[in-house]
């Protein structure tokens, strides 16, 4: 767990404002992920999340700093990359087909039309939209149209998925449902996925780090939570495990206090050496997104802790 | 059914206010006029307003009559003066569709070009606001002088009326793409060419064919115009030319043919429109 897939190294982005000066949303952030892993960001509106996306999929990029993926510095997008946007961004005078053809056919240029469809109709029947090929985005629901964008995002087979807030603009239902079926794609193939979110449960249910973000400009990546939660976790039972609620009121008192305050009261943070929290297992230590071995746990989760 | 109950009854209305219309036009155009006493020599010199009081405006029943001759007739040519309806308005539709053929290849090419630019587009502006509002008859003279030929210089108008529409369009159709499809393509690393076919052009598609409409009926309603001028053939030389004979008959069917090619061009745009019109 220690390699490092995607290594995200000295980032920063600044933007210029009124007379003259800049604002930087964040300066020098590190951030890295391991081959297989399921990542979500979650932090307050302004802090950057969008933009550490975009630049990790080449749609934006660093004003300063790099980012490393297997092995090599990104210069710009590429289909190793896929991203599934919040706003689904379907073509929409394309059908289902055509627009998971247009993504397999942009990957593999010189399949023939065969070949492309029978590929694309591969991937519309994993995300159970068989029968609605020929329907155009305008024909379908909001969740019907997140399956598209996540059919489209895995017929590239990509090295990595990378969704900003997917499933935001869905109701609570069809986003259960949503979540089942990329926790469940993603497990069998192995994808490695950096997602943003607003909604608590849902990192939870999916990651296996958050990432927590202060408030912006000057956002920081304050902490990297492990999820405790096994890996077969399943939706009906994840808050009847002992840390869900060690775990869930970690994130949220983050949200609701600290990510305001986490600058002021933290004043030795090390952007290099974020800490990695693991909730209510004291003893374990784990290397942090620098060389330096660190821990941090959560007092009061573990049964076993004494002060 | 209740839209197809809506169309009969705006159908009906439309047939009575037609009747009405036709109805008035009648009664207004009938020997009312008190009629002079003159001697017979007298009366010959003048025309029938004055020795029957009927007006020199023609019924609906006179243009009916006249307007089927020239449908009997449409292409029929004796000289210069006197050719079928059929002749001047396919010389009229020939010149617009030329000119306006090549408004389409300059300006859509362009028009994509300096949609994709900011530099190009803010660089071109200032020449595109002051060339736009030109009336595009204030170029015949220019164009005659330069081209030396009436008709190619008709069609020459044709082109600078009908290309400020499209360019302005297309311009502000492919620059207001949306960025979400944009950045599909680009992250499915989609070269530049292949992009501006598979994403922009479909993108921009409807506000193109919205800039072509309004440019096919600018051009529809200079080429009468330019005519008058130019002369020879054509159906603005047609009214002209009728005026000069004092044949309001013809000038009022040659008005209502007008008016007709100018819906059924208007309607075709409408429905290469409706093809390129993605619902979202």
């Amino acid at each position: 767990m220690t390699e490092k897939f995607i290594s995200i190294e000295a980032i920063a982005k600044r933007y210029p404002g009124a007379d003259g000066a800049t604002t930087a949303v964040f300066e020098n952030l590190w951030l890295s992920m391991a081959r297989g892993e399921f990542c979500c960001v979650i932090g307050h509106s302004g802090c950057g999340k969008t933009t550490v996306l975009n630049i990790l999929a080449g749609l934006d990029a660093p004003s300063e700093g790099a980012v490393i993926v297997d092995g090599q510095a990104i210069s710009g997008t590429s289909l190793d990359r896929a991203v599934i946007f919040q706003s689904h961004a379907l073509l929409p005078w394309r059908t289902v087909l055509g627009n998971v053809a247009y993504a397999v056919s942009s990957k593999w240029r010189s399949w023939d039309r065969a070949k492309v469809k029978a590929h694309a109709q591969t991937f519309i029947d994993l995300v159970g939209l068989t029968g609605s090929e020929h329907k155009r985005p305008s024909e379908l629901s909001g969740g019907m149209k997140q399956r598209v964008g996540i059919a489209r995002a895995l017929s590239i087979t990509p090295k990595m998925m990378l969704m900003d807030e997917p499933f935001s603009a869905l109701d609570a239902l069809t986003r259960g449902t949503l979540q089942d079926e990329v926790r469940r794609i993603c497990l069998e193939t192995g994808q490695t996925a950096f997602m943003i979110t607003h909604d608590v449960d849902e990192a939870i249910y999916l990651a296996d780090k958050i990432f927590l973000m202060t408030n912006g400009p000057g956002a920081v990546l304050a902490e990297v939570v492990v999820n405790p939660l096994p890996r077969d976790r399943g939706r009906t039972d994840l808050h009847r495990h002992p840390l869900y609620y060690a775990l869930r009121n970690h994130i949220v008192d983050f949200l609701v206090t600290r990510s305001k305050t986490f600058a002021a009261e933290t004043p030795a943070h090390d952007p290099r050496n974020v800490p990695v929290v693991h909730i209510g297992k004291p003893g374990l230590t784990v290397a942090s997104s620098g060389d330096e071995q660190r821990q941090t746990w959560i007092p009061g989760t573990s049964p076993g802790l004494t002060a | 059914m209740t839209t197809a109950s809506l169309r009969i009854r705006a159908g009906l209305v439309s047939i009575v206010l037609l009747v009405a219309f036709l109805g008035v036009w009648h009664l207004a155009v009938r020997s009312t006029a008190p009629v002079a006493t003159m001697s017979a020599e007298y009366a010959k010199l003048m025309g029938l307003t004055a020795t029957q009081g009927k007006s020199a405006m023609p019924g609906p029943l006179d243009v009916g009559a006249k307007l089927w001759e020239h449908v009997r007739r449409p292409f029929y040519d004796n000289g210069p003066n006197d050719k079928g309806l059929g002749i001047q308005l396919g010389y009229s539709i020939a010149r617009v569709g030329t000119g306006y053929l090549l408004a389409v290849l300059v300006a859509i090419p362009l028009g994509f070009l300096i949609g994709m630019s900011p530099l190009l587009s803010q660089a071109l502006d200032p020449f595109i606001q002051v060339l736009k509002p030109i009336s595009p008859l204030a170029w015949m003279p220019l164009a005659l002088y330069t081209i030396k030929d009436s008709s190619i210089s008709a069609i020459f108008v044709i082109f600078i009326c009908s290309i400020w529409p499209m360019l302005l369009n297309t311009v502000f159709g492919v620059a207001s793409v949306r960025k979400e499809w944009i950045n599909v393509a680009r992250t499915l690393e989609v070269g530049t060419i292949r992009r501006a076919f598979t994403v922009i052009l479909p993108a921009a598609a409807p506000t193109i064919l919205t800039g072509m409409r309004i440019s096919i009926g600018i051009a529809w309603l200079v080429i009468v115009a330019a005519e008058m001028l130019v002369g020879g053939t054509g159906i603005g030389y047609f009214v002209w030319n009728e005026w000069n004979n004092l044949s309001i008959t013809n000038v009022i069917i040659a008005i209502l043919l007008i008016g007709v090619v100018g819906m059924l061009l208007d309607q075709i745009l409408a429905r290469f429109t409706r093809m390129v019109t993605f619902p979202e």
